[in-house]
């Protein structure tokens, strides 16, 4: 029972960063369609950012600042520089595209800064919190609280405002966006940015528990593609609980089965998911009269 | 209103205006008529900015639009019910006609959403449901609610009629005729002449990227070669 209880914290701390991916992956997707593989990349930069900036003298909340707004500013010139001037390219190029940036993040991440695992105090101590005969430690609850929170603020941003809507409308229909004069242009940059700065939180919110180097952008993008995919693309909804199935899983697999069946789970996922039900947990169902 | 000039545009190398000359005056409904493929919606993408223009001139309300994009069309007062309607498939019928009046978040919006579900009924009965699952006739419906939503003061309309019922068209050009009243002006581009011919003031003619008559609309439905070509009479 006591390891059950384990096993189920460190699922949720786990599922919690892989909900914030995919978090970051719906809005992309909801303004464009692509689904953006150097989502990862920005998780790397907010933590690889902040470790720089706080061993560089800055406080760590100003540094977490900086690192959030910094790999917004390169979610916007990802659009800027790779994205919008392949506009019209069929949305597979884009993916593709993305997938590049990925690499070229990760290169220029390890010339920047280096190839060393690193990490910064934990927010609230290293103490950890005995919880119905488990333990989890105080910078778990950061996590999860982080992932709910940003989970909150995108489901009321898409749901109740108007500029969310625009986004909604700009990827369901570019050209008639720009009719009713959405400046589709300026979506899109609103969503890349907002995309890597959930990425960068993620990143600045986990790397106390699981430390931060230049590659961990890849493995984290796989997983978080998994829970959005299970949970439906494109939905917020499915992307929090997509991602906390995906981490209970893998807890469950590395507890009861093996550590070493840990990474597969994702991929089990993936193709369970594909075969029996594509349009995931929450994801909408295509009714389109034509 | 609205004065188009030696108007040129081109898909890639293949030109398709060869120089349109068109006027729209204020309170009219103007008709553009003629066969598929003599580029009646590309001179309405060039009006709307969503096609480019090689050149010549575009005037809108004693402005040059010719380069003003797209989306900062519609705050001057030029909206466009596109071909084939493009409404927002995965968005609510209400989501829809809201953001029609994207550009405004006065107490006005509400009360024009009403006056839309005045105008058509069963959008009102369908509006928390999803705009791609509502028949032809209703997206056509919504998609001149949502252009009418942005408060134009000119509507370009593109076949509207297309794929529709008899019933429907005949009830889609009474929308249109009473478009009038609200002081918006209107462009219409038909292929179904004769629907369009009758409720217009004045009528142009296009033929392969020309415009080959144009004249006061009741001339034209009375022209022997417009009734040939055209009307099937």
């Amino acid at each position: 029972m006591d390891a059950l209880m384990q096993f189920l914290l460190s699922g949720m701390t786990v599922g919690a960063v892989y909900a914030l991916v995919a978090l970051g992956f719906t809005i992309i997707y909801n303004a464009s369609d692509v689904v953006n593989f150097a989502q990862g990349e920005f998780v790397m930069l907010g933590g690889m950012t902040t470790v720089f900036a706080h061993a560089a003298g800055l406080p760590l909340p100003l540094a977490a600042v900086i690192a959030i707004a910094l790999t917004a500013l390169v979610g916007v010139a990802l659009n800027k520089l790779a994205i919008e001037p392949a506009r019209g390219a069929p949305v597979v190029s884009l993916i593709i595209i993305t997938i590049g940036a990925s690499i070229f993040i990760r290169g220029a991440a390890q010339l920047v800064f280096d190839k060393q695992l690193h990490r910064f105090p934990s927010f609230s101590g290293d103490e950890p919190i005995r919880l119905l005969g488990a333990a989890i430690l105080p910078q778990s609850l950061w996590v999860v609280g982080g992932a709910f929170a940003v989970f909150f603020g995108l489901w009321a941003f898409f749901t109740k405002t108007l500029t969310g809507k625009a986004v909604l409308a700009t990827a369901n229909n570019r050209l008639a966006a720009q009719l009713v004069g959405i400046n589709t242009g300026w979506v899109m940059t609103l969503s890349f940015s907002l995309s890597a700065a959930i990425g960068a939180l993620a990143g600045v919110l986990v790397t106390p528990i699981t430390l931060v180097a230049y590659d961990v952008g890849v493995g984290l993008a796989l997983k978080g593609f998994a829970a959005a995919m299970l949970g439906g693309m494109g939905n917020p909804k499915g992307a929090l609980v997509g991602g906390i199935l995906l981490g209970l899983l893998e807890a469950m697999t590395a507890g009861y089965l093996s550590s070493q069946y840990k990474d597969a789970v994702a991929f089990i996922v993936i193709l369970a998911v594909l075969f029996a039900m594509p349009q995931g947990l929450f994801g909408a169902k295509h009714t389109e009269r034509v | 209103m609205l004065t188009v000039e030696k108007l040129h545009s081109a898909y890639g190398r293949i030109e398709v205006l060869h120089g349109i000359d068109l006027q729209v005056k204020s309170g009219e409904i103007v008709t553009v008529v003629g066969a598929n493929g003599a580029g009646k919606t590309t001179l309405l993408k060039c009006l709307s900015g969503t096609q480019p223009v090689t050149s010549g001139q575009i005037d809108f309300r004693g402005e040059v639009i010719t380069a003003v994009p797209a989306f900062k069309r519609l705050e001057r007062g030029l909206a466009q019910s596109p071909e084939g309607r493009q409404i927002f498939t995965n968005l609510s019928v209400e989501e829809n006609l809201r953001l029609g009046a994207f550009l405004f978040s006065d107490d006005r919006v509400d009360a024009d959403m009403q006056d839309a579900f005045t105008m058509f009924p069963i959008l009102k009965e369908k509006r928390n449901l999803m705009a791609g699952g509502l028949s032809g006739g209703q997206q056509q419906m919504l998609a001149i609610a949502r252009a009418l939503m942005g408060r134009p003061h000119c509507l370009l309309l593109d076949e509207p009629s297309m794929g529709l019922a008899p019933l429907l068209v005949a009830q889609i050009f009474e929308v249109v005729e009473s478009l009038k009243a609200r002081d918006v002006t209107v462009l219409l581009v038909e292929q179904n002449a004769f629907g369009a011919l009758k409720i217009a003031d004045r009528g142009y003619v296009m033929e392969t990227g020309q415009v080959t008559m144009s004249g006061p609309a009741s001339e034209l439905i009375a022209d022997p070669r417009i009734r040939e070509a055209y009307l099937g009479i």
